[in-house]
């Protein structure tokens, strides 16, 4: 099962490998990790997307509770969560398919950021799945290049009841 | 007063009540020896940097305390991993300092640069670069109190030499160290531990499982005192070996792959487990799901991490096993249970397994049984191979020392000789087998014997060691006799890898392969060599008196004895299998 994890870091030289070594040595899946600043200077976060079993996960987030440097760990997958993930693609845009890619645009909220003599380049946020799609519905016009932010998200204000944390 | 990097780290050094060190000096590490003259602290001077972390750790293994080494940038730094991730894998707590080229020239690929942070990410608790003689202090101080506290482990500090020789005005911090990420909970959670004296007081055929943290939290009296009055049996992992009296009748022995025979049918037939700081290694558990399979588990550790881990979990427990077990105790005395918890027929059947493997011809749990040598001619091998067996010297060794047990440490290297020492030897104090369980380190029990020597100068301290592992640090030998130590090394010189070439026999139809060591050394002349007396040792019937002379001898010496060169340590489970389908012969 798919996990999105909140992690609050020490703002410090080599967090990031602590983390991703973590990872990588112990065997755990990253689907996606971004890091960012925090309005406190000396904290940075990171969302993790993972998946795993549920002991799987246990270990996870335990493991990077043990980690020093690591704040506050908090495992999304019980709560409502807003997700979202910012996604940069150059299509190709010959003469008779730019009409249609824009109306696709529009349908899926994107911002066209760049146009070159053949291609452009489309903003597009959502969640995985929408981008997915998305990215499915461009194939046809040729899809020359994509950068993706990886997943980040926060919890909502109202969660229904029986999600409610503890 | 204004000092300099080197003497505000020797000075934090010193506070943190260090009195030995072990270290190897290079260029990027000279202006801390140019400090030391003017410190209380005992230098002492390896022969190899992996030498100075196993000393370091046989140090903390014995007193209790952090060992702490220092060694240069570069190759005195890499040269320490192996005992770093030694230390690691068995929670032993240390904080390594190394060398640094300056802050300037790192990432320039610097003369002896290497990333020791990179290197040693993953085998440490936790590792600090010093940026700049302000962070000195603190740095220092943290990582001490993160190498002791909760689940202990290794520390690394890297030093750039500039921090060294920078200077400020210093006056020691007498705050406490607090650290906002770092903050392990020591305290039982009551409802957890309400549940687990509910189950124990309902148990049957209740099981307790020592592991190294009993020892580590120095757990083994109130451990003690609940198996005793409640009559609940003890069986403990390789690195809980000395938490519990290992001549009592309430112990079992060691459980797991080499595990003795009532220890391992006790964990598969118990119906409460009480797991009490160990964390289910796979060579613990064998087949996880054919583990204690009528057992409910409660599980006591200071790490999350450790629990739920490999095995399911019934109650789990997350505090420092002493405070737990304590807490534990009085509930149970709230109870007001009247006597025993484990009931008759439980208490049987740990004897019928005990005749049972007493009946066997490996009879490999007399040591668990605290009973003598079953004097029967068939169980004697000696008399027809003329070969000494190596469970031999180790029930000899007991029978010497064992009444000296509280001043009598064993270190061992890794191998067969180590299963036996674990076998054959009931220890029945804590900080008395220093042995790399969790990595495996052959080489570790030599250096790890001559930093237990200088944490105990009283204590007779005994490397037992196979001949292929003791070549892996001999050259230690000479910091042996540079500080008069005297450290006794017994070899059970079979001239094989003897474990590996076990698993040719059993596993690869006994094709033999590089695990030959017909060429050796001759340690007798090898301990001449370095000033130490040396013994061999071929014929059975003065095993004991030469084993006797160099004991009690105040010099170092080496006891080679050549033994059965085809022994094999029994029991056995077999990857895959379940603790009761052990292979006894
Ligand atoms: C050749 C070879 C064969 C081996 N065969 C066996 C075998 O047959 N049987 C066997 O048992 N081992 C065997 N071992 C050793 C094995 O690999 C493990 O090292 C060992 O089983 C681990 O012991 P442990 O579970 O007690 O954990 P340790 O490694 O000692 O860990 C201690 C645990 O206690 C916890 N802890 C620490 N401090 C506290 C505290 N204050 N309070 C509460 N908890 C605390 C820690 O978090 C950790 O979970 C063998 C090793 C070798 C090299
Ligand atoms: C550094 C290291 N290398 C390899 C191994 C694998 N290994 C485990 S036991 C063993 C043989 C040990 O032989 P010896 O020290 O002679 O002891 P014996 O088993 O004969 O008692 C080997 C090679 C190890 N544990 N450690």
């Amino acid at each position: 099962m798919r996990h999105v994890l909140s992690v609050l870091v020490e703002n410090e030289p080599g967090v990031l490998s602590r983390v991703s070594g973590l990872f990588s040595g112990r065997g755990f899946n990253i689907e996606s990790l971004n890091v960012a600043p925090t309005p406190d200077p000396e904290t940075s976060h990171m969302t993790i997307t993972t998946f795993g079993d549920d002991q799987i996960l246990e270990q996870i987030v335990k493991q990077l509770r043990k980690l020093i440097t690591v704040v506050k760990v908090i495992d999304f997958s019980a709560q409502a969560t807003v997700e979202r993930e910012m996604m940069l693609v150059r299509v190709g845009a010959e003469e008779g398919a730019r009409e249609e890619i824009l109306r696709l645009a529009d349908i899926f909220r994107c911002k066209v950021v760049d146009v070159g003599h053949s291609d452009l380049i489309l903003e597009v946020s959502g969640d995985q799945e929408k981008l997915s799609a998305f990215l499915a519905l461009l194939q046809k016009y040729g899809v020359r290049e994509v950068a993706r932010t990886g997943t980040v998200a926060m919890r909502r204000s109202l969660q229904p009841e029986h999600k409610e944390p503890a | 007063m204004a000092k300099n990097g080197a003497q505000i780290l020797l000075e934090c050094i010193e506070r943190e009540g260090v009195d030995v060190m072990f270290g190897y000096p290079g260029g990027v590490t000279l202006d801390i020896y140019d400090a030391m003259p003017a410190f209380n602290i005992r230098h002492v001077l390896v022969r190899h940097e992996q030498g100075a972390v196993h000393a370091a750790d046989g140090y903390a293994r014995a007193s209790g305390k952090t060992g702490v080494c220092l060694v240069t940038s570069g190759p005195g730094a890499t040269n320490t991993v192996t005992g770093i991730a030694t230390a690691y894998a068995d929670s032993i707590p240390l904080v390594v300092f190394t060398g640094q080229v300056p802050v300037n020239l790192i990432g320039n690929d610097a003369f002896q640069e290497v990333d020791i942070l990179g290197i040693t990410r993953p085998c440490t608790k936790h590792n600090y670069m010093v940026q700049s003689v302000k962070e000195l202090p603190q740095i220092v101080r943290r990582a001490f109190y993160i190498a002791r506290s909760g689940r202990p482990g290794p520390v690394l500090v890297e030093l750039p030499r500039n921090v060294l020789n920078e200077s400020m005005e210093f006056s020691y911090p007498d705050e406490p160290v607090r650290l906002r990420t770092y903050n392990p909970n020591l305290k039982p959670n009551i409802n957890q531990l309400r549940r687990a004296a509910k189950a124990v007081s309902e148990a049957r055929s209740p099981l307790f499982l020592a592991g190294g943290g009993v020892i580590m939290a120095d757990a083994g009296a109130v451990l003690t005192r609940l198996a005793n009055r409640y009559q609940i049996p003890v069986t403990s992992t390789l690195m809980g070996l000395g938490a519990f009296d290992g001549t009592s009748p309430l112990h079992l022995g060691m459980l797991g792959m080499h595990g003795l025979y009532p220890a391992n049918m006790a964990v598969s037939k118990c119906d409460l487990l009480i797991a009490v700081g160990a964390r289910f290694d796979d060579r613990v558990t064998g087949r996880v799901a054919a583990f204690a399979p009528n057992a409910g588990i409660i599980h006591i550790d200071i790490d999350p991490t450790s629990i739920r881990k490999s095995v399911a979990v019934s109650i789990p427990v997350v505090a420092d096993c002493r405070l737990a077990l304590e807490e534990l105790e009085n509930l149970l005395e709230k109870q007001e249970v009247p006597g025993a918890i484990s009931s008759r027929e439980w208490l049987e059947q740990l004897e019928i397994w005990r005749r049972e493997c007493a009946a066997n011809p490996a009879h490999v749990c007399r040591a668990a049984a605290g009973q003598n040598p079953v004097e029967n001619p068939a169980v004697s091998p000696e008399l027809s191979t003329g070969f000494i067996r190596p469970q031999t010297v180790i029930e000899t060794l007991y029978r010497l020392v064992g009444a000296h047990e509280d001043k009598t440490i064993i270190t061992t290297e890794v191998g067969q000789h180590q299963m036996w020492v674990a076998q054959f030897y009931p220890f029945s104090r804590p900080r008395t087998l220093l042995t790399s369980g969790g990595l495996g380190t052959m080489g570790y029990g030599l250096p790890a014997a001559l930093g237990a020597q200088l944490a105990r100068p009283d204590s007779l301290v005994i490397d037992v060691a196979g001949d292929g592992s003791v070549q892996m640090n001999l050259q230690e030998l000479g910091t042996i006799a540079a500080n008069h130590l005297p450290v006794k090394v017994i070899i059970l010189n079979n001239r094989y890898l003897g474990m590996v070439r076990q698993l040719q026999q059993f596993f690869y139809n006994g094709n033999y392969q590089a695990v030959g060591m017909e060429v050796q050394p001759d340690f007798v002349k090898l301990a001449e060599a370095y000033g130490l007396d040396g013994y061999r040792v071929t014929d059975p019937s003065v095993l004991e008196s030469v084993l006797k002379e160099a004991l009690f001898s105040s010099k170092a010496a080496i006891v080679d004895i050549q033994v059965e060169p085809e022994e094999n340590v029994y029991p056995m489970v077999p990857a895959g299998s379940g603790l009761d389908e052990m292979l006894l012969a």
